[in-house]
Formats: structure tokens, sequence, C-alpha cells
């Protein structure tokens, strides 16, 4: 199922900001349906991946406990204008989604 | 002729599938077979120390100046808290953020392999609580915690 993964970069303080924002329900695991009374299955990214040109420089692993529709950011110091951006994130029922972006 | 062509070929397909086998291991073993693990223990833990024990294997942190929460004082709607960590640590591995009251305190944790230690999400927080900062710099573990007050709870809503 194809989850809308957005990225974008932008100078903050002296490095470049890569911040990413997927469309993902985030589910706990924890809230009950009112309806039927049945627990919402948990349904969570675990893991996201930060490419720069090819090279992985931060690994986010995350919890229930990230918002819906998560927006994460680090920062790397010296990419060049040009520089390829690579993102991949998996969540616990095996979905995927990743998104490329060049620093501008 | 057909049976020989068979066994040169499976010949073959082993010693390529051997070598394939080799050269993944020989890859995966160092950055990347931990970093592909995602860890059960440490984001199911129930409390903040046992989180940090499954996650670096200790829960003993020095707290630090170092360490930079930058999040709201009081959240209107804890199902979604911005917070942004830096640090002035040198060679920071390792960033994870816990929130003390939630049902599973462990936020994200975050391995740096060259960019900047730098962090920013949106959180859910259940409750009012203490939101704990821990960095690995050099091998150690220092920390920052904050009071975020919540007026309006982020979980089982």
């Amino acid at each position: 199922m194809a989850r809308q993964t957005r990225i974008r970069t932008r100078m903050q303080d002296g490095a470049t900001e890569i911040l990413v924002l997927v469309n993902h329900p985030m589910e706990t695991g924890q809230r009950v349906n009112p309806q039927t009374k049945e627990k919402i299955p948990a349904h969570f990214i675990q893991k996201m991946t930060f490419m720069l040109n090819g090279k992985e420089v931060a690994v986010v692993d995350m919890g229930v406990a990230v918002s819906k529709d998560p927006l994460v950011g680090i920062r790397v110091k010296g990419a060049k204008a040009g520089a390829k951006v690579r993102i991949t994130w998996s969540d616990n029922k095996g979905e995927s989604g990743e998104a490329e972006t060049t620093v501008s | 002729m057909t049976p020989i062509r068979r066994r040169t070929f499976l010949k073959g397909t082993l010693a390529a599938s051997a070598a394939g086998l080799a050269a993944a291991a020989g890859l995966l073993k160092p950055g990347l077979a931990r970093a592909a693990e995602w860890s059960k223990n440490a984001f199911e833990a129930k409390k903040v120390d046992e989180a940090l024990t499954n996650l670096f294997g200790s829960a003993q942190t020095t707290p630090s100046a170092g360490v930079k929460i930058k999040a709201p004082l009081q959240a209107e709607n804890g199902a979604v808290v911005p917070i942004q960590v830096t640090t002035d640590l040198p060679n920071v591995t390792t960033i994870a953020v816990l929130v003390e009251k939630n049902n599973q305190p462990l936020i994200a944790a975050v391995s740096l392999t060259g960019a900047a230690p730098f962090f920013s999400a949106r959180m859910k927080m259940a409750q009012t609580s203490d939101v704990h900062v821990v960095v690995k710099s050099a091998g150690k573990l220092y920390s920052a915690k904050q009071t975020i007050k919540v007026t309006v709870g982020g979980c089982g809503g």
C-alpha cells in the first residue's frame, strides 16, 4: 500500500535539516474501537533510515508513541547542494515507503 | 552430455551462493546488523530504567547541560507534542527520547552514523510527565529532562 512520504531539506543553524513526513496512522495497540469494544491492533513505523549520497547517516527506531503522521527531522553537516538524500521506512506490518530529494 | 552440464551448473550455483552468503555475512556484521535490529525489549519496557537497560545495557546516566531539549512547557494536546533535541557533546552515537509516564516510555532511539547530533519529532504523551533524553557520547550516557504539562492526554482517546 502506498502511503505518502514527503521529504524536504532546508538550511538551519548552519546545517542541512532533513524533514520527513509520512502519512501513517501510528496506532498504539491500546486504543479501543468504541463500537465493537475491540482493541485496534498496533500499526506503527519501526524504522526510518536516512541516507546521504548512498551512505547511511542516521537510523531512527520508533515506538508507538510517535504521533500520527510522523514528522521527523535530522541534520547533516556539510552537505553540498545537489547531494542526494534518500529515506526509507518500514512498519510492524511489513509496509514500507521511501522518498528521495536533493539538497537545495 | 546432459548430466555433466547439470553437474557443472550445480557446482557453479553452489559456489556462487556460498560466496554471496559470505559477503552478506561480512558486510552485515559490523554496523548494519546492529542497526537493523529493532529493539523490541526496549520499546516494550514499561519503565524508563528498564528501557534504557535494554537499549544501552545500562540505566546509569549523568545529567548534563550539554544535552538540550526544546519542547513546550505545556502541551494542549498530548497527541502531538513537538520535541527537538540537540547536544554539544562530541561523538554522539545514539539519542533516545523517553516519556516517563507513558505506558511504553521509549519514544524513539536514533543511531547516528554521520548525521549531526540533532533529532526532532512529534510524540504522544498520556499525561503530564518528565521527558528524558539520553545521549550516548563517546561511550558514556548523558541525560537531560524536562517536565511537560499535558492538558488532554494523547493515548486512549
